[in-house]
């Protein structure tokens, strides 16, 4: 339990300043992930608002002749 | 030594109408066809009319005479682009082959052309359909319900290779290569083993080894034996079993490592024992294993991974490379292939930019995660056939070239150039500049043929079945003297 504190905290940013030499590198770790993350949640948004509506529907009536 | 390069690509698009209950694809492949103008192309033949040559000194072959084809259905159904594509109804599918070029760059940016073909074409058609239907183009190779189409890679390659080892060498590479260039499906098909989600669209309906046929019984080798040039000195190597991509990285992968991979072949200088144990099992197992870590059994004994063969080849195409010369494209696709195969041996997932059954892997699964739905949700296949669309506003992976969320090979100069001009190096050349200056009295085209009509005299076809000739090098100055395309066909045939 006190570790995934300590990793949620770490994984905020913006607690551990304590004289660890490693802290800055964690800190642009978790900064990165939060970046990822942002970036990721925008990428859906924006998925979200073309994906057809009626998918059951669409993919259904999505049929081909086989070619070649 | 190997020839020098010459590749192309045929892809067939998948093609629907919404909201048409009697929509016919055949109809809607004639009608998106007859929609796309390219200035000069209209009202020429396909020439399926296949003669012996007759040599000219200059690479062509000529003769006169006059046939009589089903011009109106040809017509309907055949466009020669003023590129030197083909843009075509090939069964129940609207078809793009490129023009013949000579690396693989070129053919991203004509491969890449042949979307905006198929997406203008489409825009054109759609404005002739009622109120309320949409047509739509899926650069995709299954509709999920066990149908497939294809992405054929062609390559010119010398007469005395022996064909025996093209299937020996080639068919361990061609299984493996997935990893990099498949373009991941949601499930699986032809009543194959049921998955979540696997690498390839194409692997589920790879049923022998080597054969002829191509719609049904697919083989990983096709023995099509159709050069479309001189066939004492080519054959044209006919690849049936990758996927269409939409990631220009893995497109260019998949055919720049296969060049690489012939070139070894032709000089005979892969002589390892690479044969797999039971290929047309072992390209589905690849497929449906998204850890890339799946080893399977190797004829000289042994277990290897998919990753760890494709590195064998890679060893070997170093060594080759070590005493001769490598242009720069040839150079970078090693470079990139080593890279990747790394990559995908540390985790797969992190090629979330390059390669195409990642990328959509990262945007399904962000999906889900973010909705709380599952691989059999409706809203995944949806995603999965979404990918492929060719609108600009609507395909998936056209939004995250335009977020900048995916690697590029080439810029979109480079596709815009591919629309308008024929590739200045190969016998395409000579066939899209003919287009361009004299499209009306164009009367056939073949790959190796171009027939005019002028008027009183006999049908006159040039034949070409020199690849490598009719550039722009050989053929420029002649267009120049030429005023018209009388006296061109004079030069040409006197």
């Amino acid at each position: 339990m006190a570790d995934q504190t300590q990793k949620k905290k770490q994984g905020g940013g913006d607690e551990g300043a304590s004289a660890k030499g490693d802290d800055a590198g964690q800190k642009k770790i978790a900064k990165k992930g939060e970046e990822l993350k942002e970036e990721m949640d925008s990428l859906i948004d924006e998925i979200d608002e073309v994906l057809e509506e009626n998918a059951e529907e669409f993919v259904k009536n999505y049929v081909q002749r086989g070619g070649e | 030594m190997p020839l020098p390069s010459v590749i192309g690509s045929e892809i067939e698009y998948g093609i629907t109408v919404q909201n048409d209950r009697d929509f016919d694809p055949i109809s809607g492949c004639v009608l998106l066809v007859n929609a796309y103008q390219d200035d000069g192309a209209a009202d020429i033949l396909w020439d399926y009319d296949q003669e012996n040559p007759l040599a000219d000194a200059r690479g062509f072959n000529v003769e006169g005479e006059k046939y009589t084809p089903n011009q109106q259905e040809n017509i309907a159904r055949n466009k020669t682009l003023r590129n030197g594509a083909r843009f075509y109804v090939d069964h129940a599918h609207p078809e793009y082959s490129t023009p013949e070029v000579t690396n693989v760059r070129d053919l991203i940016a004509y491969e890449r052309a042949g979307e905006w073909t198929m997406e203008t074409a489409r825009r054109a058609a759609d404005a002739l359909l009622p109120d309320g239907q949409t047509i739509l183009i899926h650069k995709n190779n299954s509709d999920r319900k066990g149908n497939s189409y294809g992405c054929h890679e062609n390559f010119l390659i010398a007469r005395r290779t022996p064909f025996k080892d093209i299937v020996e060498y080639l068919t361990p590479y061609l299984i493996t290569r997935q990893v990099y260039c498949g373009s991941g499906k949601v499930g699986s098909e032809n009543r194959k083993m049921p998955c979540d989600y696997q690498i390839s669209q194409r692997a589920d309906f790879f049923e022998t080894e080597v054969a002829l046929d191509t719609m049904v019984k697919r083989p990983i080798v096709n023995t099509r034996d159709e050069p479309h040039a001189d066939r004492d000195k080519y054959r044209r190597l006919h690849v049936i079993i990758g996927d269409s991509n939409m990631s220009e990285v893995s497109s260019y992968l998949k055919t720049g490592v296969a060049n690489i991979i012939l070139a070894m072949i032709e000089d005979g200088v892969l002589t390892s024992n690479y044969s797999v144990v039971d290929p047309v099992r072992v390209v589905k197992e690849v497929s449906h294993d998204t850890t890339c870590k799946a080893d399977f059994a190797m004829e000289r004994g042994g277990r290897l991974t998919a990753v760890e063969l494709q590195q064998e080849y890679l060893e070997a195409a170093l060594a080759y490379f070590s005493s001769r010369e490598l242009d720069p494209i040839h150079k970078d696709v090693l470079v990139r292939w080593e890279r990747v195969l790394g990559q995908l041996k540390e985790d797969p997932l992190q090629l979330d930019r390059e390669v195409d059954w990642v990328i959509k892997h990262k945007i399904i699964s962000g999906f889900m995660e973010r909705k709380k739905v599952s691989w059999d949700h409706p809203q995944v296949a949806m995603l999965d056939l979404q990918y492929h669309d060719s609108r600009p506003d609507k395909g998936l992976y056209h939004l995250l070239e335009r977020r900048g969320e995916v690697d590029r090979i080439i810029e979109d100069e480079d596709i815009q150039r591919a629309l308008q001009q024929p590739p200045p190096d190969t016998r395409a050349y000579f066939r899209g500049e003919c287009i361009r200056r004299y499209g009306s009295a164009v009367f056939g085209v073949n790959w190796d043929s171009i027939s005019f009509n002028l008027g009183e005299d006999p049908i006159k076809r040039i034949l070409m079945n020199e690849p490598l000739k009719g550039t722009k090098r050989h053929v420029k100055e002649l267009f120049d003297a030429s005023d018209t395309v009388a006296e061109l066909v004079s030069k040409l045939t006197g």
